[in-house]
């Protein structure tokens, strides 16, 4: 019913303006320009007002070079001059052929700057570009000035663009709410508009209600806060169950390479994180060098990084392998010690050579920027880590499931000695997939080169999150990783604003340590007698 | 103590009823029946993947069961124990694949099983008393490796390391031995003289024996249980057992 | 019975550490105290509070590799039980400080006046009292071990697994001591000590009494941690790190066994941190890295674990080595030398430096060999 009332009553103000005749409007602006000429501050910023109110033609040119200083006035004759040097009669908008005599600028002070901000803002509402005019709308949202609010009226009924509309009638609300004479159907009305529009400035407008408020205003007003709370609180949350998605293919990233070597092969890498740095440092690389040779590929410069990061780290992973870990096979704890001293060695290579400081990695164009989904923030870069994890996930899947060597590795995880037995090269499976762990790490470093320190301690800072996720996802199933890095993700971001960033990490890692108790094997473990061996 | 203790559900020493287990939906054992009367020796047979094994893990409580009864000594359900819990019941077991403490000499290893109070401190302040060393030295006489006392148990051939399992069992002095595949990897001989071991065992224990051999089974003389996909097949002397049809099929295939 | 306990089985190894430790603990402070700087005699506070940091590692490794090298358990959270102790034994220095504090505040230490505290938290109760810091020193690293232990053990959590929730216990920990608000002074731990039982902790006297009074913990570890190993206790456990169910099948509750050994180990761990602290002037959560954690396991491997004697030495060897190498203009290939150390012990000398020279004198003395048994497994 509200509803209703409202939109007559917008119907009559409409009407009304409209049936303002022309000539009225014309004398209006040229009392306007009179009160230019007055040079008197408050006859400039009521002559502003007037010009806005008038919507005169020339009203943009004229205020923009007032607030430019480049408005001349004097002896009833009053002009523009261009920013170019020419000049332009403010009436009509003609150009002068020559710099008018005896004309002064017109001077400003405060208070004629802040109307002419609001006018600005005011005036952009009758822009040709919809996009420009739902700016100027949120900029009148935001200043509540009231002198706009005929501009804007005027506005919303020559609107024909939806998205445009809606922005100026929210901006009308704005500003109705907090009109005490404004009659009390249409703030009821405005409060409607505003709890449609659920966001943190409306509920903050909602919030600065005057205190003479009608009851039912009043009413109105205490269940819109309350329902777009609700939303907003719902939005908090989807937006923290994003970072969580967002946190949990990171981890799936950094963890999956583990979940193949540490499944397949019951081996502890504790190099792992270093793969990931040694992908992020050829990242690094691949932009040094495309940055000083081919500067137009800049945003493929990650697309090559790819599949070069994950040669250069499986490369290493496999010379680990045939170097190292082939000789250490039964005896896991010996391998966590030999993979530790390659990390410590591996990172102190690359301090070496890179220095120990960050190296700069930077972003694309289509991984830059953010957009909105709803009430949901969601920057480029993040969102495609996520969808590359999910492919690198399918990828890994794939190779597993359909491939020779998955099921080879399959059957080399499931029984060793009766694979090799059946003349599967065990020695060959594991180079292979050793190489696999490690080159998917060193995808993840390129992943992770675009949020976040490239430095020689970035693999450290993952190692243990990494361990944490194949623990609690078991051994063995990638499916299991996947649901544990986005279930320790998302716990952990829904976490963070109750507990903090630390709390909330110490107690997912509690909480590990407790389930482990419960599940030694993880979530979904490998069952069977080789198990128990 | 082999008299059925007040409150017993039945005098059995060992009283497997209706017992089943599966892995991963595979039913390993299924609605198994067994008793083993106090001081009776049995030899359970049956091919490979019978549940043999699995049934021993039932009793000593590495495989929970999903359904049925496990009772020892007429009152106590096994189903409840841990296996530390159990072997203190009195129940000692060999395995199939002899394990043995590879990083102790032969005697230490007869000394971890001999009877003693298992407690943390207990075994902290130990001292071996004098009657204690005969038996050790008592044990380690009857399973022939004496003069190897002070060899690491690793060392030992896999037919050795087998009698020293045996050692062990005897050391532990259970109620109930059980006994998987104590024959096997042994040259004729060594089986022959297994076989008198056991039945001198026999003697003051109950003894479950499960084996392939036949030779060694018709050697021990006693009633036989053949096991075939999860549940008794057949029960009696070997002769009859052998004879009966179902077993025979079992054993040649179709 | 304590004596028999802790000297029965005592070998010429054994004895031979014991002298070497006992020597040092005597002569080092009189060297110190009785000997004028000039005279090559002499060895200088710093060189001694230097060797006596080494000893404390070495207590710490010994205390390591009896659940490492006897139980199996390769803990990668023993940072934690002796930065534990460590901060036991900074509570009681920094409570010794009174108002002798920047803002000279007579109850509440440095950081939290710093913090705007208004009162001393309840757990630092107590902490003035020597006696009590002492018995914290055992019973923190204790209960922690005890409490883990007895969850981690009696749902068999073995291996890997055991090892990496180990090592989340002490990130976890790292964590915790970095907050500020966990009242242990956040990221610049506890310092400035003054006074440990009314000397000051930097004269050279107490140094001195501090380097000898770790050489007796030190022996006295030793010889508890022998005690343990060569007494049946000691046989049952090495018995659950090779065949952990068969010992089960004998009847032995190895979840208590384990638990036993490995309260143990902390609290000798935690005495070691708390000899560590005056020596250094300084704890912060930094002791509670994983990486401290997995270096001491290193000392052990060098060492030779399942041999007492081996880890300490390895403890002392690794860090003196460390001390020279990153004194020098090779400071920068420090972390390549350690990391090939882990690479090639693991490698080269699964037994460590003691077990590999035992192993080649007694090829030396005996020709024939008995076979030796295939390699524990790890797990
Ligand atoms: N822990 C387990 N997980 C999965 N399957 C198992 C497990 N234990 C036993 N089985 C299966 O149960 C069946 C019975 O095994 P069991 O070892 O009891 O046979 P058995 O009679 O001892 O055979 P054998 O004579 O070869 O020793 C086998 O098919 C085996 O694969
Ligand atoms: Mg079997």
């Amino acid at each position: 019913m509200p509803f209703l009332f409202s939109f007559l009553r917008l119907l009559a103000v409409v009407m009304a303006l409209l049936a303002v005749p022309t000539i009225a409007l014309a004398q209006a602006a040229e009392d306007a320009f009179t009160r230019l000429g007055a040079d008197s501050f408050s006859d400039t910023a009521r002559a502003i007002d007037i010009l806005v109110q008038s919507a005169h033609p020339n009203a943009a040119v004229v205020i923009e070079a007032l607030a430019d200083g480049r408005l001349l006035a004097g002896g009833g004759a009053v002009a523009v001059k261009t920013k170019e040097g020419g000049f332009l009669d403010a009436r009509t908008g003609q150009a002068l052929t020559a710099a008018p005599a005896g004309l002064n600028a017109v001077r400003l002070n405060n208070n004629v700057r802040r109307v002419i901000q609001g006018a600005l803002g005011g005036l952009g509402l009758i822009n040709p570009d919809p996009g420009k005019r739902v700016a100027a709308a949120e900029a009148v949202f935001r200043a509540r000035d009231v002198s706009v609010l005929p501009v804007l009226e005027a506005a919303i009924a020559k609107e024909t663009d939806n998205r445009a509309r809606r922005a100026l009638r929210e901006a009308q609300a704005a500003i109705l709410i907090a009109k005490t004479d404004a009659p009390p159907f249409d703030r009821i009305a405005a409060v409607d508009v505003l709890r449609e529009r659920g966001d943190q400035d409306a509920l903050a407008t909602l919030r600065a209600l005057p205190g003479d408020a009608s009851p039912g205003l009043k009413e109105a007003q205490a269940r819109a806060i309350a329902e777009i709370e609700g939303k907003l609180a719902l939005w908090r949350a989807g937006q923290n169950l994003w970072y969580g998605l967002s946190l949990g293919s990171v981890l799936l990233l950094a963890a999956i390479g583990l979940a193949i070597t540490f499944g397949v092969m019951g081996v502890i890498n504790m190099a792992h994180g270093e793969m990931v740095m040694l992908g992020a440092y050829t990242t690094f690389i691949v932009q040094e060098v495309i940055r000083a040779r081919f500067p137009g590929l800049f945003d493929w410069s990650l697309a090559i990084a790819i599949p070069a990061a994950f040669i250069v780290a499986g490369a290493v992973g496999v010379a680990i392998e045939r170097g190292v870990i082939r000789f250490l096979y039964g005896r896991p704890l010996e391998t966590l010690l030999a993979t530790w001293g390659i990390s410590l060695i591996l990172q102190q290579a690359v301090r070496t050579a890179f220095g120990p400081t960050n190296r700069e990695v930077g972003a694309p164009a289509f991984m830059s920027g953010a957009f909105e989904l709803g009430g949901l923030a969601i920057t480029w870069n993040r969102l495609w880590i996520i969808v590359f994890a999910a492919l690198v996930f399918a990828a890994l899947l794939a190779i597993l499931k359909l491939t020779p060597m998955g099921l080879q590795m399959r059957a080399v995880t499931q029984n060793r000695r009766m694979a090799s037995a059946m003349g599967i090269r065990t020695g060959r499976i594991d180079a292979l997939t050793f190489g696999l762990g490690s080159g998917v790490a060193g995808l993840a470093g390129v992943a992770l080169s675009q949020i976040d320190n490239v430095s020689p301690n970035l693999g450290q800072s993952y190692i243990i999150d990494s361990f944490m996720v194949v623990v609690f996802g078991g051994v063995g199933n990638l499916w299991g990783t996947l649901i544990s890095a986005m279930s320790l993700g998302v716990a952990n971001k829904l976490l963070e604003p109750y507990a903090g960033a630390v709390l909330g990490k110490i107690a997912l890692l509690v909480f590990i340590i407790l389930f482990i108790q419960k599940r030694p094997r993880g979530l979904f473990a490998l069952k069977g007698r080789a198990v128990e061996a | 103590m082999n008299a059925p203790t007040p409150g017993a559900l039945t005098s059995s020493l060992l009283y497997l009823d209706g017992v089943s287990v599966s892995f991963d939906g595979f039913k390993a054992i299924r609605g198994l029946s067994l008793t083993i009367e106090p001081g009776e020796m049995r030899a359970i047979i049956g091919p490979n993947g019978a549940g043999k094994t699995t049934m021993m893990d039932i009793i000593t409580g590495k495989t929970r069961p999903d359904e049925g009864t496990v009772m020892f000594g007429g009152s106590v359900d096994l189903t409840r124990l841990d296996e530390a819990a159990i072997a203190n019941l009195g129940i000692g077991r060999k395995f199939q694949k002899p394990t043995v403490f590879d990083f102790h000499t032969i005697e230490d290893n007869i000394l971890l099983a001999l009877k003693s109070k298992r407690s943390v401190l207990k075994t902290l302040f130990w001292q071996t008393e004098s009657q204690q060393q005969k038996r050790i030295d008592e044990i380690l006489g009857i399973i022939k490796l004496t003069d190897k006392r002070e060899r690491l148990a690793g060392s030992l051939s896999h037919g050795q390391k087998q009698w020293l399992e045996i050692g062990m069992l005897l050391a532990q002095d259970p109620k109930l031995l059980l006994v998987d595949e104590p024959a096997a990897g042994m040259t004729d001989g060594e089986t022959a003289q297994t076989a008198v071991l056991l039945k001198e065992i026999a003697k003051d224990h109950s003894v479950i024996v499960v084996e392939h051999d036949m030779g060694f089974i018709r050697e021990l003389g006693v009633k036989v249980t053949v096991l075939h996909e999860g549940s008794v097949l057949a029960e009696g002397p070997l002769d009859q057992v052998s004879a009966n049809e179902r077993v025979v099929e079992v054993y040649l295939g179709r | 019975m304590i004596t028999r306990f802790l000297l029965s089985n005592m070998d010429k190894r054994g004895y031979a550490f014991l002298a070497i430790v006992a020597a040092i603990g005597l002569l080092v402070p009189l060297a110190n105290l009785l000997m004028p700087a000039g005279s090559p005699l002499h060895v200088s506070t710093a060189t001694m509070s230097l060797w006596g940091k080494y000893l404390c590692y070495a207590l710490l490794a010994i205390s390591l590799d009896l659940v490492w090298g006897y139980c199996g358990i390769l803990s990668l959270g023993h940072g934690a039980f002796f930065a534990l102790g460590g901060y036991a034994m900074g509570m009681y220095l920094m409570r010794q400080i009174g108002s002798r504090g920047v803002y000279g505040n007579p109850v509440l230490p440095d950081f939290m006046v710093f913090l705007n505290w208004q009162e001393l938290p309840w757990y630092w109760y107590g902490f003035s009292s020597f006696p009590f810091a002492m018995l914290m020193v055992l019973a923190v690293p204790g209960l922690l071990a005890f409490v883990f232990g007895w969850f981690a053990f009696r749902s068999r959590v073995t291996g890997v697994y055991l090892s990496i929730i180990t090592q989340a216990l002490t990130y976890a920990l790292l964590l915790a001591f970095f907050r500020n608000d966990m009242g242990f002074g956040g990221n610049n731990g506890l310092t400035d000590f003054k006074d440990i039982l009314g000397f000051n902790v930097q004269a050279q006297g107490t140094r001195a009494a501090l380097f000898a009074m770790t050489c007796v913990m030190l022996i006295s570890g030793f010889l508890i941690a022998r005690g343990i190993v060569t007494s049946k206790l000691g046989k049952v456990v090495i018995a659950i790190r090779d065949a952990e169910s068969r010992t089960r099948f004998l009847g032995y509750r190895v979840d208590r066994f384990k638990l036993f050994v490995f309260t143990v180990s902390a609290c000798m761990a935690g005495v070691a941190g708390a000899l560590y602290v005056p020596q250094v002037g300084i704890i912060n959560p930094s002791e509670f890295a994983p990486a401290n954690s997995i270096e001491t396991v290193i000392w052990v491997a060098v060492g030779g674990r399942g041999s007492l004697v081996g880890a300490a030495l390895g403890a002392v060897v690794v860090n003196w080595a460390k001390t020279v190498f990153t004194s020098g203009f090779m400071a920068p290939y420090w972390l390549f030398a350690l990391g090939a150390l882990f690479v090639f012990v693991t490698l080269f000398m699964p037994k460590g430096i003691l077990g590999t020279a035992q192993g080649w004198w007694e090829s030396r003395k005996r020709p024939a060999p008995v076979p030796a048994p295939e390699p524990a497994p790890a797990e």
